[in-house]
């Protein structure tokens, strides 16, 4: 299967049509350049329409007394002192200016009585700080930036799927993909390429993401060059539906919380008075997952492993109001109606806080021309991710991302495409086709999430760690054989997810490999065999590196700014009384 | 366990045929979860859109027994029990294959209408009851399954003469919102085909997000029309509308 492709060239190619991508073609083609998107479904169907609870920023409009540095206090604080704080800073002081241009575009928040954006609160930020539109911000969100993008003369490519980064000497230079409705190869050039490829949940069993959480741009960036920092911290949403099979692990907002849901055990004690009775259930999520999670271990569960969470004292107009797709969503598929019951919820892999490491200013990765931003790059969340914190990073660092690949573009040369990486990217694809035994992509995907789930999940011990790594490695021997045997290229799900594989392969070794590594618990990451905070660790995060065939893991210091150290300091003494 | 028989078309745009699978029905399953199941056993290169699996994404939209559904929303337990389950892609668009169809089309219409414009000097001061219509629009979640029902696109196929349910929404959500100061109604009347809607309303019924399309968006950009355009024509709409001869809901 010789294929011939066709080219396109542009200045700046953008990877992912969420709100991180979009925002930075948004910003990309405003200054002038020549600019694609291209997305593996169609438009506006990204991970970011799934986003319910709302986007956080220090608008001080129900709170006055909010601003920027509590923000930035409670950001660090939640990814327990791990964030890169720069990062934390420029997204705690732009989020409001963000979210203002989000209305002028056209989005419709809901307001307070005196016709401002309304801000809910939400697990870990001391003010009331969400912008929301009921429980559907992100639909309000990729609807608006998409809107306004496509009046903007971006040119956009759907359900088109990059496998390869394309490399001219140390620079990236464009990104190889396929068709999904033809199957057909496909060949991008460009001076400059900003992944924005969302999350890598579907490494897990039970995760509230999308079929396209595969952790593409993890992997992409990862086999172009460019370090993954803070693999090991990956969120588990604390309530995750549990029953009816079929949804297990879909998100029950966190909204459910800030509008004041209480969690019970099955003797109907609010159990959260016992892990932090100070914020109970609008703990961080780290720890309302962990007490979800002990609770059920011990005995206290529900009926199909979980526990109570009810919203049905704040009555049904109110809750049909204010959570109309929660409402929705349990009625129509579990036959549970929240206004007068308690759901049933479990923890669910929700959020990957490592990534792509990159500059806070321009979201530049240490790969001449390569850039990212959004789920798939760390530093902003540090151990742990407040709820909130990602739609507004999306649109911060998504802007800085589009910004940085501009300003690169404008000074670099023409790239140049190598025939021969071409060819090598295209037979990778076609040598799925006609292997004779080949290796059942689905089943291998099944036993890759089972893995993940029971040996590298909430709870983690150096022997779980140490086996989790070691069938990895089988893993990737089987992923070699992986194939379709019946079927042709068009649309062939079975085909996608054969590559999908080796993209998930990395993120899951990665973050076997860090937890490892990380002999302490901090925020996401709980080790069994190292149950406290350790002060070396307390200062370090870990970078994942390619080294020849293998990964590299090595500590590196925190980010810090000198200027920051008292808000940091006062959040610190804060928290300790 | 039971199991269940589902009739799922495959094929491309040069033909097929509905083929038979046997899927194993869990307690609470929806036909997405069944098509997955299909796709695990027995066809892996079944090709069907999906994303969010909880009815927000609006990318699963399918004919289950010629009912356009979303298919991540639509239980077993609600259908009857004693026939097989049928599933076929959306009719208006052209198939791409299998339950997959071509729905750039959407993607077209939705370029033509002009963005969101406010005034230079707009507050963005905005009371939730002057929002509350405009959020219900955007609720929309482009599964574009009214499209898919609506006749004169299903039937008569005007495409390059009416935008259709999903972008007469779009576009009440815009002239409705308190800050915007364009005025799309001429677009509305030529290109957009406002009068060909004769308010039979399947768009409504078929709304997975329960936007009432026909009576707060369609009808109010037919009387601004109306109003603006032809003022005769008024009577016509009345008809329709079976609000009698005279006065009645088109007067302001
Ligand atoms: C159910 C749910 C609810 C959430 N609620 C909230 C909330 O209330 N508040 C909050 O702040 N955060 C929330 N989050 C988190 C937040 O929604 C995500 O972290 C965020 O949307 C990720 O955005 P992104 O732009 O980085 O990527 P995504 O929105 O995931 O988009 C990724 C894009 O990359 C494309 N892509 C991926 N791989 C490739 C490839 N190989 N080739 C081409 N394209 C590719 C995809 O097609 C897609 O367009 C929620 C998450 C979930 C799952
Ligand atoms: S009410 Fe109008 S838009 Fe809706 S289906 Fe009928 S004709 Fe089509
Ligand atoms: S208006 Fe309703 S039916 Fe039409 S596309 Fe939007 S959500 Fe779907
Ligand atoms: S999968 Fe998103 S609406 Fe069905």
């Amino acid at each position: 299967m010789n294929d011939k492709y066709e080219t396109h060239e542009h200045d700046v190619i953008i990877i992912g049509a969420g709100g991180a991508g979009l925002r930075a073609a948004i910003e990309c083609s405003a200054s002038g350049l020549k600019t694609a998107l291209i997305c593996k479904s169609l438009l506006g169907k990204a991970h970011t329409v799934m986003a319910e609870g709302g986007i956080a920023a220090a608008l001080a409009n129900v709170d006055s007394q909010d601003g920027w540095q509590t923000h930035f206090q409670d950001t660090i604080f939640g990814g327990k002192y791990l964030n890169n704080w720069r990062m934390a800073e420029l997204h705690a002081r732009e989020a409001p200016e963000r979210v203002r241009e989000l209305e002028r575009w056209g989005a419709v928040f809901d307001r307070t009585p005196e016709g401002k954006i309304l801000q809910r609160a939400f697990g870990g930020h001391t003010y009331k700080r969400l912008a929301h539109v009921g429980d559907r911000t992100g639909l309000e969100l990729i609807r608006t930036l998409q809107d306004k993008g496509i009046h903007q003369g971006i040119d956009v490519y759907m359900e088109c799927t990059i496998t390869r980064l394309l490399k001219d000497g140390e620079r990236v230079c464009g990104a190889f993909g396929y068709w999904r409705e033809t199957g057909r190869f496909v060949v991008f050039k460009a001076k400059a390429v900003v992944l924005a490829t969302g999350g890598l949940g579907r490494c897990y069993k039970i995760t509230s993401n999308s079929w396209e959480g595969t952790g593409d741009g993890h992997a992409l960036g990862f086999e172009a060059g460019a370090e993954l920092l803070d693999m090991e911290f990956v969120q588990f949403h604390p309530t995750g539906m549990v029953w009816p099979p079929g949804v297990q692990g879909l998100l029950v907002t966190e909204a459910v919380r800030g509008e004041g849901g209480m969690l019970r055990n099955n003797k109907g004690e609010r159990f959260m008075e016992k892990y932090d009775p100070k914020r109970m259930e609008l703990s961080t999520r780290d720890v309302v997952a962990r007490a979800i999670y002990t609770e059920v271990k011990e005995g206290r569960g529900s009926p199909h492993g979980g526990c109570f969470l009810d919203i049905s004292h704040r009555g049904a107009e109110y809750v049909k109001k204010k959570l109309p797709s929660m409402y929705h969503q349990f009625k129509e598929l579990a036959d549970v109606d929240i206004t007068r019951e308690p759901m049933e919820v479990g923890p669910t892999c929700h959020y990957a806080m490592g990534g792509l490491k990159v500059a806070a200013e321009t979201g530049a990765t240490r790969v001449p021309g390569l850039f990212a931003a959004g789920e798939c790059t760390g530093g902003m969340n540090g151990a742990n991710r407040l709820g909130g914190n990602s739609l507004s990073d999306l649109v911060v660092f998504g802007r800085r991302a589009g910004l940085g690949a501009a300003e690169y573009a404008k000074t670099a040369s023409a790239p140049k495409v190598d025939a021969a990486a071409i060819e090598s990217a295209a037979g990778e694809m076609t040598g799925f086709f006609g292997r004779s035994g080949a290796e059942d992509p689905y089943k291998l995907h099944l036993d890759l999430q089972n893995t993940m789930q029971s040996l590298v999940g909430i709870f983690r011990e150096e022997k779980d760690l140490t086996a989790a790594i070691t069938k990895l490695e089988e893993f990737k021997q089987r992923a070699q054989n992986v194939g379709v045997v019946e079927g042709q290229r068009m649309f062939n799900p079975g085909w996608h997810l054969c590559r999908d594989l080796h993209n998930m392969l990395i993120c899951a070794e990665a973050i076997a490999r860090a937890a490892l590594r990380r002999q302490e618990s901090r925020g996401a990451h709980s080790r069994l065999d190292f149950p406290q905070y350790d002060n070396y660790w307390g200062e370090h995060n870990l970078l994942v590196t390619k080294d020849g065939r293998q990964m590299k893991v090595e500590a590196c210091p925190v980010v810090k700014t000198a200027e920051l150290q008292p808000l940091v300091d006062d959040k610190k003494a804060k928290e300790k009384k | 366990m039971s199991t269940r028989v589902f009739k799922v078309w495959r094929g491309d745009s040069a033909g097929g045929k509905f083929v038979d699978y046997q899927v194993d029905v869990q307690e609470g399953m929806v036909v997405l979860d069944a098509i997955h199941q299909i796709q695990r056993q027995h066809a892996p290169d079944l090709a069907c859109r999906w994303n969010c699996k909880a009815a927000k994404c609006g990318s699963c939209s399918a004919e289950i027994n010629g009912k356009p559904r979303l298919m991540c929303k639509t239980r077993l337990d609600g259908l009857p029990v004693d026939q097989s389950v049928n599933v076929a892609p959306m009719k208006s668009f052209p198939l791409i294959r299998d339950l997959v169809t071509d729905i750039s089309w959407n993607y077209t219409v939705n370029k033509k209408i002009p963005p969101f414009t406010p005034g230079a000097d707009a507050t963005f001061l905005m009371r939730q009851r002057d929002v509350d219509r405009v959020q219900e629009f955007r609720k929309c979640i482009e599964c574009f399954l009214c499209q898919d029902v609506c006749h004169v696109l299903r039937e008569h196929d005007l495409k390059p003469q009416f935008f259709g349910p999903r972008f007469l929404v779009r576009v009440a959500s815009l002239e409705m919102h308190p800050m915007d100061t364009l005025d799309r109604l001429k677009l509305l009347k030529d290109e957009g085909g406002v009068g060909l809607c004769n308010i039979t309303k399947c768009c409504t019924e078929v709304c997975p997000e329960e936007i009432h399309i026909t009576d707060n968006a369609i009808i109010p950009l037919k009387e601004r029309v109306v109003d603006k355009y032809y003022d005769p024509l008024r009577i016509v709409l009345r008809v329709l509308m079976g609000t009698g001869q005279d006065g009645g809901a088109a007067e302001k």
